[in-house]
């Protein structure tokens, strides 16, 4: 029987295989960040270990990096000490580290595709639920606990538990305005939370053919959002030219063997998958969630749902206490919901098409009075794409906040926080409560749909903007 | 890694599906270089409400967390697994767990335990009727019994023996040492590296 791109890969990567064990998987890449690893140095430091493959290792600072003043010594005491941890830790084992200053310093999971270390078919982990971006690459990628990164560290292999497959075909064409964010959170909506758990999803099919190496990124990025181990796309031409002359591609008869090698990475014809999942591109428009977890989505269209249409019992009251804590009315249209804050950036949607498409939008408009925009790139390599391009300029004439690469306001871990009670349309990944702030409010959305909601100052979409400049949607 | 054999406790009824790690630990948290302290972080939004179910006098010194499905969704924090360890908690009852919560937890002697909804419906009415009921949690038998409850549960045979027997996932690894390193012998020259060939 054939097999799945998923199992393909997991084959190639069994170093240990025995009955009555976990198979053990060996690890291509293995990506830190300052968060998840301190303690997984302590524990290499306590049992007198070493870092077994250090070529395979590398580090950026992210979570924690102030977004404004990088030239200064960090503010906050404790976050100071766990960046400083990172640089000791990688000093001391002999990692290579990009950090706050450094030019391919950056989110890293922008750092490593751009390098052109994420390649088709190799394995990839990192203390973050977000690894699972590099799987639009055709890696298996995914997010592990220290525990795990002390394990990669000292081994450079994880022992596994198996994975099921699922596709999720999309047929058609998204429609003008219609994003692979659209694209994402609809599918967390329909298969929910935990409707991915313990599978690998393949995402197939002419809509996923046709994007950008960077809209599969933000595909991938947000399978952890469907309780996914991992999501994967098939590589392919848009693959391997996004790799082609990046620092850490293969090159020269390296090169062709890679290519080779991975035109041979796609799920064969007779292979079976456990689950399947179509979803018809040309009917999807602009999404939004309205809830505290990813599932809790709807159309931008569509109006905040009524708990009591939720049957099932433990949905029913998760929208209630979604309501109460969103503070929204059952019925509004979403439409109608003003907001205080928007943020682009992040792993998911801070890349340089997000920031073109935002600036798109922008160019010759007003962010609303009363609305904080912050615009963020993923990484610094990204920043100065855009400078080159002219967007920083757009941001600023249109009133937004032109920051310093870093996770930003995708979490609470630096000063790039919502006040409580704020609203917040935002193009990163989670919307549970407090998550970008103690009591802030986050209603994920696209690039586009959060520059248009920026100029109205309720969630909009490009096609709600009446003096259009540039955008149609 | 703590042994975990078998424990006996009260309990915690937590009636909210969903509960993602950033409920579980804040981000801010997460800036501490230790495997402890956090277990003031734990719920840390949810505990300003004195209502809410951990704050109640009669649930103190629970060590059984009886939660709704898809407890600990989102991120692969482990520190989520360390504050519930480090408020007491030896085990955690749920319908669903999200993938990396639940291997966090494994690793670090937290058992997780997968019962089916109706199983946790009855644990919650019990534990509410009477915080004074005790839940056992036993990994020999792969039982969990309260009155009126006995119910058995799945668990990796591989991952029970390491319970068991409290053992070091990388020592264990380490033996095949062998292995790794002809697995390494047979990589391909065009496969990434971050620094250069020395």
């Amino acid at each position: 029987m054939g097999r799945t791109l998923a199992e393909k890969v997991w084959d190639d990567h069994v170093v240990r295989r025995a009955e009555g064990e976990p198979d053990l998987l060996f690890i291509d890449l293995h990506l830190l960040h300052e968060v998840t690893s301190p303690q997984a140095f302590d524990g290499l430091r306590l049992a007198g270990r070493k870092v077994r493959r250090t070529d395979l290792t590398i580090a950026t600072e992210d979570h924690n990096t102030p977004t404004l003043d990088i030239d200064k010594p960090i503010a906050d005491p404790v976050s100071k000490v766990q960046l400083e941890t990172l640089r000791k830790n990688a000093a001391e084992f002999g990692v290579r580290i990009h950090s706050l200053g450094d030019v391919e310093q950056g989110v890293v999971h922008v750092v490593g595709p751009q390098l052109g270390l994420t390649q088709p078919g190799t394995t990839v982990v990192c203390g973050d639920s977000h690894t699972s971006t590099h799987g639009a690459f055709g890696a298996l990628a995914f997010g592990i606990g220290t525990s795990q990164v002390e394990h990669v560290l000292a081994t450079q292999t994880l022992p596994l538990a198996p994975f099921r497959t699922m596709a999720i075909t999309v047929e058609g064409e998204l429609p003008e305005g219609v994003t692979a964010k659209d694209l994402i959170l609809a599918i967390i909506a329909k298969i929910g939370t935990g409707g991915g758990q313990g599978y690998v999803l393949e995402y197939r099919g002419s809509a996923i053919r046709s994007l950008s190496m960077e809209a599969r990124m933000t595909i991938c990025n947000m399978s952890i959002e469907a309780g996914a181990r991992a999501g994967m796309i098939a590589p392919d031409d848009t693959t391997f030219e996004y790799l082609k002359g990046r620092p850490h591609a293969p090159e020269g008869e390296d090169w062709d063997a890679a290519v080779a090698y991975w035109r041979t990475l796609t799920t064969d014809e007779d292979a079976v998958f456990d689950a399947e999942v179509f979803i018809d591109a040309n009917s999807l428009t602009p999404f939004v969630t309205w809830g505290t977890n990813p599932g809790q989505g709807a159309p931008l269209g569509a109006n905040v749902p009524n708990p009591e249409d939720f049957e099932d019992p433990q949905e029913r009251i998760a929208a209630e206490n979604a309501l109460k804590y969103m503070g929204l009315e059952a019925g509004t249209p979403l439409r109608e919901v003003s907001v205080d804050a928007v943020f682009v950036g992040s792993c998911t949607n801070g890349r340089i098409e997000d920031l073109r498409a935002a600036a798109d939008i922008l160019d010759g408009r007003q962010v609303a009075e009363g609305v904080r925009m912050l615009v963020v790139p993923g990484s610094v390599r990204v920043a100065l794409q855009a400078v080159e391009e002219g967007l920083d300029k757009v941001f600023t004439a249109a009133g937004a906040e032109w920051r310093h690469a870093g996770c930003s306001m995708c979490l609470g871990m630096n000063p790039d926080q919502l006040a409580p009670g704020e609203r917040c349309a935002s193009t990163s990944n989670r919307n549970f409560e407090g998550r970008q702030g103690k009591g802030g409010r986050t209603h994920l959305v696209s690039p586009q749909v959060a520059a248009a909601t920026a100029v109205l100052g309720r969630l909009a979409s490009p096609s709600d903007l009446s003096d259009r400049v540039s955008v149609e949607a | 890694m703590e042994k975990f054999t078998t424990h006996t406790g009260r309990a915690v009824p937590l009636r909210r599906s969903n509960v993602d790690t950033d409920q579980i630990i804040p981000a801010h948290w997460l800036k501490k270089v230790t495997r402890s302290g956090f277990e003031d972080g734990l719920f840390e939004a949810w505990r300003k409400d004195e209502d809410f179910v951990l704050n109640r006098p009669e649930r103190q010194g629970a060590s059984v967390l009886v939660a709704g499905p898809e407890f600990g969704t989102g991120s692969s924090r482990e520190h989520a697994v360390w504050a519930l360890q480090n408020y007491g908690f030896q085990a955690v009852i749920s319908s669903r767990f999200a993938d990396i919560f639940r291997g966090n937890s494994l690793k670090n002697g937290l058992l997780t335990v997968v019962l089916p909804q109706e199983t946790v419906e009855r644990l919650w009415e019990l534990v509410e009727a009477d915080p004074a009921a005790e839940i056992t949690v036993d990994l020999e038998a792969r039982e969990v019994r309260a009155e009126g409850v006995t119910a058995s549960f799945e668990l990796d045979d591989n991952v029970r023996w390491r319970l068991l027997n409290g053992l070091d996932d990388i020592s264990i690894t380490l033996q095949n040492e062998g292995d790794i390193a002809a697995f390494e012998a047979t990589r391909p020259s065009f496969k990434p590296r971050t620094l250069p060939v020395a």
